[in-house]
């Protein structure tokens, strides 16, 4: 049973669930002082939502308090991850899931964008050698490189 | 053979994993140690440096409940702690070698990290008879005590390993212990649980791999990241606990609305492990959300400490008809005595006659 079908699904057997831990309030006061701490000195925070104790259903309901903003990026490594930022910009929603598919990570982090949003600096160097080397020999492997086509 | 060559870092570059794919494994790595995520970068720069161990897995009087447990870690998958993170170079139910083969696999392994392997350990050794547990013709007792000389610390996986388990419930026909029983030279590291929670296994190799040592443990060698605070500790139904609304029947109104269920047996409050926060099956549930108590499967001699629907206020007696049993055997044992005592004086005193 999946947190997200969770509570709906006891619903649907006459089970009522009306489980409240607290954390929601406390949850989004943390985020609230978080926000404050990056404006004033571009300090960032993040919250690992596996180590809070949640009732069934409350997860959902503090995904749902938190929205979705504008922006939402996928990428694909060790499985696939996807970085939503929230309706209050600023808070981002970022989850993992493993190469069989199952969920491994969920985070909310405050930042101005989170890091695996950025080039990682190994990589473009990496990225320029490639480049560099390609314009050296070319695509076809001679000497010139056939950029326009010509000669 | 060298199995430690390749460090962590280089393991990854070589099977393709992208740097943002190798920060994304810290993340869920510093999830599986407890650690805050502000330590990830911390994480990433051991991890690059961190040398693979290698890990001898030796499966005792065992259910392979715990070895099905690692199989399910997610977070990392088996597949990338096995091939990327640490050298599992003997595991009988993962290997594909058998017979003659597998047991020279784990000699070669032994030679080559003597000193540095962390041996794996799942399952209670017996003591009555050794006979009653052999790998090979050689008892566990015997296999254990070999191996832990080389290794540079042991993991105790599940409460067989850690306590004795299951084997050791009463009457104990096998004479059943946990290693720490035998093995009193080597730094042991207690993963108890009926089975473990993946992570917390995963987890407590993480912890060797980035920095290289043991983790915190408690009283009973347990890794307090994972078992420093009780279920009752972090349990979403405690609100209904401290308002004292609970359950009195599996089917009852309370029941349904998710009450405590301290008084259907739940152990919790008692029981040291971290299944209210990790949960179970992807992070999906756990015992308490499913609607039963806990049964304090990590806790020694859990098995013999009362029924596993009794409140714990009640276990120690097993309720009121067992005090009132309690209180008659005890008055006739009392008055048994107490003749028994008139007579030894009625006799001193005859014999004293002259």
């Amino acid at each position: 049973m999946s947190p997200e079908t969770g509570a709906s699904r006891l619903a649907a057997i006459g089970v009522a669930v009306e489980l409240e831990s607290g954390n929601i309030p406390l949850l989004l006061h943390e985020l609230r002082h978080a926000l404050e701490a990056l404006l004033a000195d571009g300090k960032t925070h993040v919250v690992d939502l596996r180590a809070i104790p949640l009732a069934p259903g409350e997860e959902d309901r503090l995904l749902q308090a938190l929205g979705e903003g504008e922006l939402v990026a996928e990428f694909d490594a060790q499985g696939r991850s996807e970085i939503r930022e929230c309706r209050y910009p600023g808070i981002w929603r970022v989850t993992h899931w493993n190469t069989a598919g199952e969920l491994s990570g969920r985070y909310l982090e405050v930042t101005f964008a989170p890091t695996l949003l950025a080039s990682q600096p190994q990589e473009v160097r990496a990225g320029l050698d490639r480049l560099s080397e390609l314009l050296r020999h070319g695509a076809s492997g001679s000497p010139e490189p056939r950029i326009n086509g010509n000669g | 053979m060298d199995f430690i060559n390749k460090t962590v870092g280089e393991s990854l570059a070589a099977r393709g994993v992208s740097r943002r794919g190798f920060m994304k494994f810290c993340a869920t790595t510093a999830s599986l140690m407890a650690l805050p995520p502000s330590l990830v970068p911390v994480i990433a720069e051991a991890l690059e440096k961190a040398k693979r161990p290698s890990v001898i897995w030796l499966p005792f009087q065992e259910c392979t409940g715990c070895t099905e447990s690692l199989t399910r870690s997610n977070a990392p998958t088996l597949e990338s702690l096995i091939f990327d993170t640490i050298s599992l170079d003997y595991h009988e139910t993962l290997q594909a070698a058998s017979g003659f083969g597998a047991e020279e696999a784990r000699s070669t392994a032994m030679q080559a990290n003597w000193g540095n392997y962390l041996l794996a350990v799942d399952g209670s050794i017996p003591l009555a008879n050794p006979a009653y547990s052999c790998i090979g013709g050689v008892s566990n007792l015997d296999l254990l005590r070999k191996v832990a000389q080389g290794a540079k610390a042991i993991v105790a996986i599940g409460t067989c390993a850690s306590f004795g388990g299951l084997p050791q419930a009463n009457p104990n026909p096998t004479g059943a212990v946990g290693v720490r029983d035998i093995i009193k030279d080597k730094p042991i590291i207690n993963i108890s649980g009926c089975p473990p929670l993946p992570t917390a296994i995963t987890g407590v190799l993480a912890q060797f791999l980035v920095f290289g040592e043991l983790p915190e443990l408690d009283s009973l060698g347990r890794p307090k990241a994972f078992f420093g605070q009780t279920i009752h500790d972090r349990c979403y139904r405690r609100p209904f606990y401290e308002r004292g609304q609970f359950a009195e029947s599996f089917d009852d109104e309370g029941a349904k609305k998710g009450w405590c269920l301290f008084k259907l047996g739940c152990k919790g409050p008692t029981t040291y492990n971290a299944c209210a926060t990790v949960k179970w099956n992807m992070g999906a549930s756990f015992p308490i959300e499913a609607g039963h108590g806990c049964i304090g499967c990590s806790e020694p001699r859990f098995w013999d400490a009362g029924g596993l629907y009794e409140p714990l206020s009640t276990t120690s007696w097993g309720g009121w008809k067992s005090l009132g049993v309690a209180a008659a055997a005890g008055a006739a044992v009392g008055a048994v005595a107490a003749v028994a005592a008139r007579g030894k004086t009625r006799d001193s005193g005859q014999e004293k006659q002259p």
